[in-house]
């Protein structure tokens, strides 16, 4: 029975209000609290805010709560809510080699100065299912304190290297120019290596995992190293115009990764290291040295490589990494397209006409 | 939320009138105003992250938010209807957003945001289309490049279009895009008129109405100022035609509207209506029948939205 329905309005208000429901559970189980998530769920909370480009972890807690989990909705409810907040200014470059390092691991040296820190890592649990955390424990773990404390002088590897000059300095480029900022500004190509950074660090986990992992397996072969992986606080300091220095707001945790890669040298640059970059909120490792790979990737033709592959080509990495961008455009396909469909199908129907007075002639002769 | 809780966000609450910020507003009037000054050249825009997903029309609720005033009167259609469920909610963001005014008749709406559709109604000079726009550029699917897509519209080297509508008349004997059918803006750009069918196309030339297009994940802006000149591709052998039906809209009869077939049993038994809800809706209270008006498989449920 054909019904010209009126009354969307009335079903999106009901579906809302299941979602509410559903989102909810079981009534006779505890409301999760935002400081459970940040406190026990912290590696959601670290995604939900670097992809969602905005530090704070109460907001990203509860943007990931009310997205039930989902880690795409949470980033998109972030993004949605950063973009209304006003802007006061660009505070001072952190200062990751001042860095109070919770992590610190070099994989191209054995010992270094300030040496190896392994920290809070997944690397080298062995995955098996802990049944034990099924249920609360009842005392909470402690880790035990080492005998010296973190040595603060902790020269970051890549200076070591860059002394001989085995590796391409990290100099800002001519006259310290404003980083982009693709949030205000569209993009266009070719694009600067501080937009394709920045598009990097916003770009979605799964995607530039996927994308360093082929460069790995030979679609854009460029032998990487971790010179040096560091997580940990570090001071965020912003220049108010009524003072004329810097005044410190307070610490952020970010994960930073150097990836340092053979270069065999052309015309122009001698054999030397060049390095992939890789940055993030919070504890994110692995986006860390997966958007090194693709930083590193992306830099092909300034060294004179040939770009065959996807993780090299800007314009397709760019305009693809972005999972608000992606998400919305995939699932628009669930809105209503019935015009098209009705135009697509009367254009069908007439090709197909065509062809069966075709055939019957065809038959004829 | 109660009041207690939102207290515990600062600044939380409280958007700007139609949810942009104005200096976002007035860097979107400036790209407005260089489209109009370009009719059909796609503007870059700094386009925002909006609370709807993109894809799902933010770009053309951008554009709607920077031009709508306090005293607008709103209609949204999503295929021709007031009532789809992304009008509806695109309606409701702008009734509670920017507190405007709403309706469903095209007549008497200022602004009219749509998706894939152009009312049948002639649009007038005091009123303003503005269209949602997935894909901007109308050579994407021919050159994926945005850096080559910009060149062939910097020099007007469209043969590769020409080609592909040709290689359509070799293959198939007709020209085989049946919506977002391009066209050439005032004798120069060409254009993606966004997914409306190609039997909206002709409603585009020499408009009345000022029409915006806004492409929020692509972050480009397009126009077509009013009175200006809008071909669908073709060529002479092969002139450009529309999308015709063999039975006029079962509800009201009209012969001359674009109709969206509707599937009544699992027999095979169809009938086609008017897909612009409201031309439907007016025409049927002048007192129009179609074939199908008293058969009651076709009960038309007046319901809940509350507009002007």
């Amino acid at each position: 029975m054909y019904v010209a329905v009126k009354g969307g309005e009335a079903a999106i208000e009901n579906a809302h209000q299941l979602l509410a429901e559903e989102r909810r559970g079981d009534p006779n189980v505890a409301e999760l609290e935002l400081a459970q998530i940040d406190e026990q769920l912290g590696l959601a909370v670290d995604r939900v805010m670097t992809e969602g480009s905005l530090y704070d972890r109460r907001l990203a807690a509860l943007a990931f709560k009310q997205a039930c989990g989902d880690v795409i909705e949470a980033v998109f409810l972030l993004r949605a809510y950063r973009t209304t907040l006003p802007r006061f200014g660009s505070t001072e470059p952190i200062d990751t080699a001042h860095m109070d390092v919770l992590r610190r691991i070099s994989a191209t040296f054995k010992d270094l100065p300030g040496g190896q820190v392994l920290g809070p890592t997944f690397d080298y649990t062995h995955r098996l299912i802990d049944f034990d955390l099924a249920e609360p424990s009842e005392e909470p773990p402690v880790a035990p304190l080492a005998e010296l404390p973190v040595d603060n002088a902790m020269p970051r590897v890549n200076e070591l290297l860059e002394v001989e000059g085995l590796l391409e300095p990290a100099a800002p480029s001519d006259g310290d120019p404003e980083p982009f900022d693709l949030t205000r500004e569209p993009i266009s190509f070719p694009a600067g290596r501080d937009l394709r950074l920045q598009n990097l660090a916003r770009g979605d986990e799964g995607f530039l995992l996927a994308l360093a992992y082929s460069t790995q397996r030979g679609f854009g072969r460029n032998h990487p190293f971790v010179g040096e992986i560091r997580m940990g606080e570090v001071a965020v300091e912003f220049v108010p115009a009524e003072l004329g220095f810097a005044v410190e707001f307070g610490d952020i945790t970010v994960s930073e990764c150097q990836m340092v890669t053979q270069f065999t040298g052309s015309r122009e640059a001698p054999p030397q290291f060049t390095q992939g970059y890789g940055l993030a909120f919070g504890f994110c490792e692995r986006k860390t040295m997966a958007m090194a790979l693709v930083d590193r990737a992306l830099r092909a033709e300034e060294f004179g490589e040939a770009v065959e592959y996807p993780a090299q080509d800007e314009e397709f990495v760019l305009s693809h990494s972005d999972n608000v961008e992606a998400q919305g455009f995939v699932s628009h396909l669930k809105l209503p397209h019935y015009v098209d469909f009705q135009a697509e199908l009367t254009l069908v129907r007439r090709l197909r006409a065509d062809y069966e007075q075709a055939h019957r002639q065809e038959a004829a002769e | 939320m109660s009041a207690r809780k939102r207290e515990a966000w600062d600044g939380e609450t409280g958007y700007n009138f139609a949810y942009l910020d104005e200096q976002t507003k007035r860097m979107i009037r400036r790209c407005i105003l260089k489209a109009v000054a370009v009719p059909g050249y796609q503007v870059p825009f700094g386009s925002r992250e909006m609370p709807l997903p993109y894809g799902w029309g933010t770009g053309g609720i951008q554009v709607t938010a920077s031009i709508i005033g306090r005293d607008d009167i709103l209609k949204v259609i999503d295929q021709g209807s007031d009532d789809t469920t992304n009008a509806v909610s695109i309606r409701a963001f702008f009734a509670k957003t920017a507190n405007v005014a709403t309706t469903e008749e095209t007549s008497k709406a200022s602004v009219i945001q749509t998706r894939h559709r152009i009312p049948e109604q002639k649009l007038r000079a005091d009123q303003i289309l503005v269209y949602q726009v997935p894909n901007p550029e109308p050579l994407r699917f021919l050159e994926p490049r945005e850096t080559e897509c910009r060149k062939v519209h910097a020099y007007s080297e469209y043969g590769v279009m020409q080609v592909k509508l040709y290689e359509d008349i070799a293959r198939f004997g007709r020209i085989t895009t049946a919506y977002a059918y391009p066209v050439r803006v005032n004798d120069r750009y060409i254009m993606d008129p966004s997914p409306i069918p190609k039997f909206d196309n002709p409603k585009m030339d020499n408009s009345s109405a000022l029409q915006l297009f806004g492409a929020g994940r692509e972050k480009r802006l397009y126009a077509i100022p009013p009175y200006t000149k809008v071909d669908s591709l073709d060529f002479e052998d092969h002139p450009f035609d529309i999308e015709t039906w063999d039975e006029p809209c079962g509800l009201c009869g009209a012969t001359d509207s674009f109709l969206d077939e509707i599937i009544l049993d699992d027999q095979g038994s169809r009938m086609f209506a008017c897909s612009d809800s409201n031309f439907c809706g007016e025409r049927r209270a002048e007192g129009h029948t179609g074939p199908m008006t008293n058969d009651p498989a076709t009960r038309i449920e007046e319901g809940a939205s509350k507009n002007v």
